[in-house]
């Protein structure tokens, strides 16, 4: 905390702020999905003014806080010092900043027609909801496994403890104020090369802890993959698991639009994200966030961000007409609940994981250090690292080894082979070259959705119809 | 401290505040192509363990990558801290990625360039290419 800044002496009235999850139920509800951007500035002013672009946004949106990377790791030094020097940061400084600022920011943004979450990625977030339920907020997002794991080197068993105390902390703060909302990051990870079955039961497995430490409302994530079988296979999977192993929670599934090397062209980053945007429309998913043509080389401006959130609302708001000019029932395309692949490999790790101790925490702990749970190529002391896995022909994710993965009998390990630098780029650039344009004939992967044929004109902005630098400079 | 000696050895290290590990996992495969043991001290590493890393390893190069937006504070403070470590004031340190928050800045790459740098690699299509020069060069030079 700064503590220099004298509070105003009349603080603002601030309009009662929503219940984040009951708000995006009821949007999706009556309006469909609801998109959300990433966004983040350290500049009080310029937050602000994204917010409120947000929330005039030509669609069904919520706002989003992302908070900087010297806050997630708690270098609150480091902010004043950039904050001092006019440093531009990569979010927005919450525990920097004073609440009476926080709340001045959000004053007409947070109403009950417009719900705001914020958006970190710290293995010891307390300092954080501290700051955010002091500014009146009341949702957001992380969990003790992807909140760490990732994201530094802080220990399993030291990300867990923080995890749950920060937890009951919200949630306590529900006993008075609003309901809080939490949403798992479990569904991304290291953002790419990770198995979808991998995804879903560590979101899944957050999403217990959560409750275990008294949430009641929270959201599953999942992120975009470079299949769309695998994708529609994981959401379903997501949803049948949420159903048996929640009955009591209030949930909603969250899209990530690809979260690994997005395209550097304008036309490649808008139809990756029109993919998105239909698999979220097609999957009932109730949320999701975007990605701008920014995102393969700087934060985006505003701007950039108001036109991903509008392109995918209008291709959610196509395929939804689409679908009933074709007269097809709601849930005609929505994946079916049948027994596939991801889902038994889910259930499978979740299964394990619950029966190694009551408490979740414990549990998730021990996961790791018997290797029950361990995610490729996450390079944090307390994974194993033992798995491998690769992208198969189709742009699907498969297990090249599955180390001590209780997976025996329903996966199998091919030959785990050593990958130079040239074929992990390769890998990992899969997508970006795919919605570029410039793939491999054949090797589509997703991009071959018939539904491409009828999106919506493109925003403008490779010809300059938008601020900013040109695209992948 | 059973630290393996090598004279040739590369530490490779994301810094304090940023969180990325591609880069780094590139990065290391790269260099060991290159014909280089290295030592990836992996994401988020304060600034105090690098200058341990680089006292107990004496490596041939540290490598620093960053993508977040940081990379140009988070360098400028970490090689000034090195660069007044005696043992370290001769060490080859050179440092990549996405270094600001808006994009490809030449700006950036002359400051942390005259904080002590070596070499600075902001995103562009040549850096890899560079960046295999340098550490060809490094071979070529006398192992001090
Ligand atoms: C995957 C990813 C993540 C994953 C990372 C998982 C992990 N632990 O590794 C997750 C989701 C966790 C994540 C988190 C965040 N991310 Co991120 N992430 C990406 C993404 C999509 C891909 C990065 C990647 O894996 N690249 C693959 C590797 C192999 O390549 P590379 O990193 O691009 O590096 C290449 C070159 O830069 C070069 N290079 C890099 N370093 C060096 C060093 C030397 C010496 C040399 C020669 C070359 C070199 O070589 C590489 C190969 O060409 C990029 C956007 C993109 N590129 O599409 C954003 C991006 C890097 N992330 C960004 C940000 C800001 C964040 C967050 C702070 C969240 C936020 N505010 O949005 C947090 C980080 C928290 C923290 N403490 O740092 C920004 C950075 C903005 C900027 N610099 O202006 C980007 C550009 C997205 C964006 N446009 O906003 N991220």
């Amino acid at each position: 905390m700064t503590g220099s800044r004298p509070l105003p002496a009349d603080p603002p009235p601030t309009e009662r702020p929503p219940d984040f999850g009951s708000f995006i139920r009821e949007r999706h509800r009556t309006v469909g999905t609801v998109v959300q951007p990433r966004m983040g500035f350290s500049d009080p002013a310029t937050m602000r003014a994204g917010l409120l672009a947000t929330k005039a946004a030509a669609a069904a949106t919520a706002g989003t806080l992302t908070v900087d990377s010297y806050t997630r790791v708690g270098d609150l030094r480091a902010v004043a010092e950039a904050l001092t020097a006019g440093i531009g940061l990569n979010g927005y400084p919450i525990a920097h900043h004073d609440a009476a600022i926080t709340r001045e920011v959000l004053t007409g943004v947070q109403s009950e027609s417009f719900a705001v979450q914020v958006r970190h990625g710290s293995a010891a977030p307390f300092d954080i909801v501290t700051s955010l339920l002091a500014a009146g907020l009341s949702a957001t997002e992380g969990g003790p496994v992807s909140y760490c794991l990732p994201y530094g080197r802080t220990p399993l068993a030291e990300s867990v403890r923080n995890w749950e105390a920060s937890c009951r902390l919200l949630a306590h703060s529900g006993e008075t104020g609003v309901r809080p909302h939490l949403e798992t990051f479990g569904g991304c990870m290291l953002g790419q090369l990770c198995p979808p079955s991998l995804l879903v039961a560590i979101s899944v497995l957050e999403a217990l802890f959560f409750r275990q430490h008294g949430l009641h409302s929270i959201s599953v994530s999942y992120a975009q993959q470079p299949s769309l079988e695998q994708n529609r296979e994981a959401i379903a999977a997501l949803r049948r698991l949420c159903g048996r192993f929640l009955p009591d929670v209030e949930w909603h599934v969250v899209l990530y639009t690809y979260m690994g090397v997005y395209p550097t062209t304008a036309n490649g980053a808008y139809r990756l994200l029109a993919e998105a945007a239909v698999l979220a429309a097609s999957t009932r998913t109730e949320r999701l966030i975007v990605k701008t043509v920014a995102e393969s080389s700087r934060i985006p401006t505003i701007e950039e961000n108001v036109a991903a959130l509008e392109y995918a609302a209008a291709v959610t708001g196509r395929w939804a007409r689409d679908r009933s000019a074709r007269d097809e029932p709601k849930d005609a395309m929505a994946p079916g609940s049948g027994d596939s692949q991801t889902y038994l490999e889910a259930l499978r790790l979740i299964e394990a994981v619950r029966e190694l101790d009551d408490d979740l925490g414990k549990a998730l702990t021990r996961a790791f250090r018997f290797g029950y749970l361990d995610v490729p190529y996450c390079l944090h002391p307390d994974n194993q690292g033992r798995c491998r896995s690769y992208l198969d022909d189709s742009g699907s994710i498969r297990w090249a080894d599955i180390g001590s993965l209780p997976l025996g009998g329903i996966v199998e390990s091919s030959d785990a082979r050593q990958v130079g630098s040239a074929e992990l780029l390769g890998a990992l650039s899969y997508v970006r070259r795919v919605y570029d344009g410039d793939a491999i004939a054949g090797r589509t992967g997703s991009a071959g959705d018939p539904t491409a044929a009828h999106l919506p004109a493109m925003p403008r902005c490779a010809s300059g119809g938008l601020p900013g630098q040109p695209i992948g400079s | 401290m059973s630290a393996a000696r090598d004279a040739r050895t590369v530490l490779i290290a994301g810094p304090a505040s940023d969180a990325h590990t591609w880069n780094l996992i590139y990065l290391q495969l790269l260099v060991e192509e290159l014909g280089h043991p290295t030592v990836n001290l992996g994401p988020c590493v304060p600034d105090e363990a690098i200058v341990e890393a680089c006292l107990l390893y004496r490596p041939r190069l540290l490598v620093l990558s960053s993508v977040n937006g940081h990379g140009h504070q988070d360098g400028i403070r970490l090689i000034t801290r090195i660069r007044a470590t005696a043992d370290l004031a001769a060490l080859p340190v050179v440092i990549g990625g996405k270094l600001g928050i808006s994009g490809a800045d030449t700006d950036h790459a002359d400051h942390l360039r005259d904080a002590g740098f070596d070499a600075v690699y902001p995103d562009s299509p040549d850096a890899v290419t560079d960046f295999c020069r340098f550490i060809a060069s490094l071979s070529e030079r006398v192992v001090s």
